[in-house]
């Protein structure tokens, strides 16, 4: 059989991979072009014509002041998270790797929160906050916690970081742990025998060789973290006064509550393009400081 | 005492300052469940009156679970949930590993073409999908409110990442000679993929099934905008209409919330370790 003819080609990319091209075409290409062009129109999501408006979608998206504080105040509950979420990671994937007895029952229980839904974790925690620390603050009459933090404006903010570094720490934990399973044991043992202490082992050797495993966790919990919408939903639901909003949620109102789909959508381009600008110039900050044994 | 003994001292104390901290933080990671559990067996005056308390002052009691079971239709959403997600990752296996196939053993443009645009828009994010799925699929094509809908977006969003790590696999873990001795034998393409590749890509099957199920099941933001009947809830969307329906129920509301989680802590037992390998060789790649 010719197995070089145009016809023999193209029966076989359509035998495997047809449908593959398809689905993903119809998903995720052709949304993301007629998303580009709504843009350009001040459709009301019910209407069959989309009026074409030019750029006016983008002039609203830049005078949307609750927009521009959405997006500032995602920017600071991200950085705040991030940095939070990779520190507790990175210390309990070095306790889970240190030879203690039950390693492995910790690691798993320490990645539990990764398995349930966004949704069901804020609930959870509004039960936490509202209720439980409430009663433990005022049975031992401490000030700060005798009223819900979901109440303040700042507290609902913080209340938004800790569900968050407690929600991913376990699973950036566990490509900690890859990484340092992956520093080798002689490097680690002619540190020790130059004479570095245990802190100095990490910070000298085992960190610059786990820079990999850094550049993967900034990455993912910085797409994450800007992208938040199901605990935002369910923890906070932008409250008090709108001051918990995140840019995801944002979004949303604007293109589904508010019907202004071409702002929506635009203001939904820019908050990507924010994101996708930090994710990469992080991974290539990164991979310029890799080194390797 | 000598240097030796004085090292060993200092490790044990080490180790039991390390087990401690770990301990603590364990506490803390599981707190929030431990609450949900100790509530859910409370009736709600006793909840409101002490959240922590142990055993409510009214006593034990298990009637909050058929009454949420109930009132957020409990059995029905699980089902949708469970059909939705098991459909969803087979055929996301299926087409994505026979695609990376085509697209690794040749090198013809449109192969190129597929995979490159597959990886770059593994970093779009749903929220820029949104607005324009819903407009093309409930505006023009009237097709929203269907499970089957649901699965083909669902589908169709994860085949790039799952394409993407067969396409490693199928590189590093398939000989090609492998496939040449199937060809001699009589095998056409389709034989030889379906009898000699797939078999070999089980790892993978795995990871990929692992990653997909897990965040088909919890996904809430595309299952709300597609399904609107409440006989087509899956189970976070079922969990948050409720919640917003009985938050004053705070006794159904800490039913609920368990019910919604038990299934996948159940299958996080026993498949523990392959959830853990999954997921790590998933971020890894």
């Amino acid at each position: 059989m010719n197995t070089n003819t145009m016809s023999y080609k193209t029966k076989q990319f359509l035998m495997f991979a047809g449908l593959t091209t398809a689905a993903f075409f119809a998903v995720v290409i052709l949304p993301f072009i007629y998303g580009l062009y709504l843009t350009f129109t001040s459709w009301d999501g019910v209407s069959k014509n989309k009026p074409f408006v030019g750029l006016a979608n983008y002039m609203s998206a830049f005078a949307d002041t609750d927009y521009w504080q959405a997006l500032g105040r995602t920017f600071i509950y991200a950085v705040i998270a991030v940095i939070l979420v990779n520190v507790v990671a990175f210390l309990l994937a070095f306790l889970v790797t240190s030879g203690v007895k039950g390693q492995n029952f910790f690691r798993a229980g320490f990645f539990v929160p990764n398995l349930i839904g966004g949704i069901v974790l804020g609930y959870i925690w509004k039960f936490v906050f509202n209720r439980a620390l409430v009663a433990l603050g005022t049975s031992l009459s401490i000030g700060a916690l005798s009223t819900s933090w979901l109440a303040t404006t700042n507290g609902a903010m913080l209340c938004m970081i800790i569900v968050s570094v407690w929600q991913y720490a376990g699973y950036m934990m566990l490509i900690y742990v890859a990484g340092f399973m992956s520093v080798s044991a002689d490097v680690l043992e002619a540190a020790m025998i130059d004479g570095c202490t245990g802190i100095q082992t990490i910070v000298h050797i085992s960190v610059p060789l786990m820079v990999s495993s850094f550049v993967q966790c900034l990455f993912l919990t910085i797409t994450r973290c800007f992208m938040v919408y199901d605990v935002n939903l369910s923890l906070t639901k932008g409250e008090p006064f709108g001051s918990s909003v995140m840019a995801a949620m944002h979004v949303y109102n604007q293109a589904f509550t508010y019907k202004n789909y071409g702002t929506g959508q635009a203001e939904a381009l820019i908050l990507f393009i924010v994101c996708a600008v930090v994710g990469v110039l992080q991974v290539y900050i990164g991979k310029k400081a890799e080194v390797s044994a | 005492m000598d240097m030796n003994e004085r090292a060993a001292r200092n490790k044990k104390i080490s180790h039991a300052v390390m087990i401690i901290i770990l301990l603590l933080a364990f506490v803390c990671f599981i707190f929030p469940f431990v609450l949900v559990v100790i509530n859910v067996f409370k009736v709600k005056a006793d909840i409101t009156a002490d959240p922590l308390a142990l055993i409510g002052s009214r006593g034990f009691t298990i009637e909050n679970f058929p009454e949420a079971m109930e009132k957020m239709n409990f059995l029905l959403s699980f089902g949708n949930s469970l059909i939705i997600t098991i459909l969803s990752t087979v055929i996301t296996i299926s087409l994505a590993s026979m695609a990376a196939f085509v697209i690794v053993r040749n090198n013809w443009k449109a192969c190129g073409l597929l995979f490159g645009l597959m990886v770059a828009s593994m970093v779009i994010p749903f929220q820029v999908l949104m607005v324009p799925l819903v407009s093309l699929y409930g505006g023009l094509l009237d097709i929203l409110n269907h499970r089957a809908t649901l699965i083909f977006m669902h589908v169709g969003f994860s085949l790039s990442m799952a394409t993407f790590m067969f396409h490693g696999a199928i590189n590093t873990n398939v000989p090609v000679s492998l496939e040449e001795a199937a060809t001699i034998d009589g095998c056409t393409r389709w034989q030889t993929y379906w009898k000699v590749v797939f078999p070999l890509l089980k790892p993978t099957i795995a990871t990929v099934a692992i990653i997909d199920a897990m965040a088909f099941w919890n996904d809430y933001l595309l299952p709300s905008l597609v399904l609107a009947k409440k006989e087509l809830y899956t189970i976070p969307i079922a969990t948050q209409v409720f919640y917003g329906t009985y938050s004053t129920d705070i006794g159904l509301i800490m039913a609920a919330l368990l019910l919604a989680m038990l299934p996948i802590l159940i299958l996080y037992v026993f498949l523990q370790r392959y959830i853990v390998e999954g997921v790590t060789s998933g971020a890894v790649k």
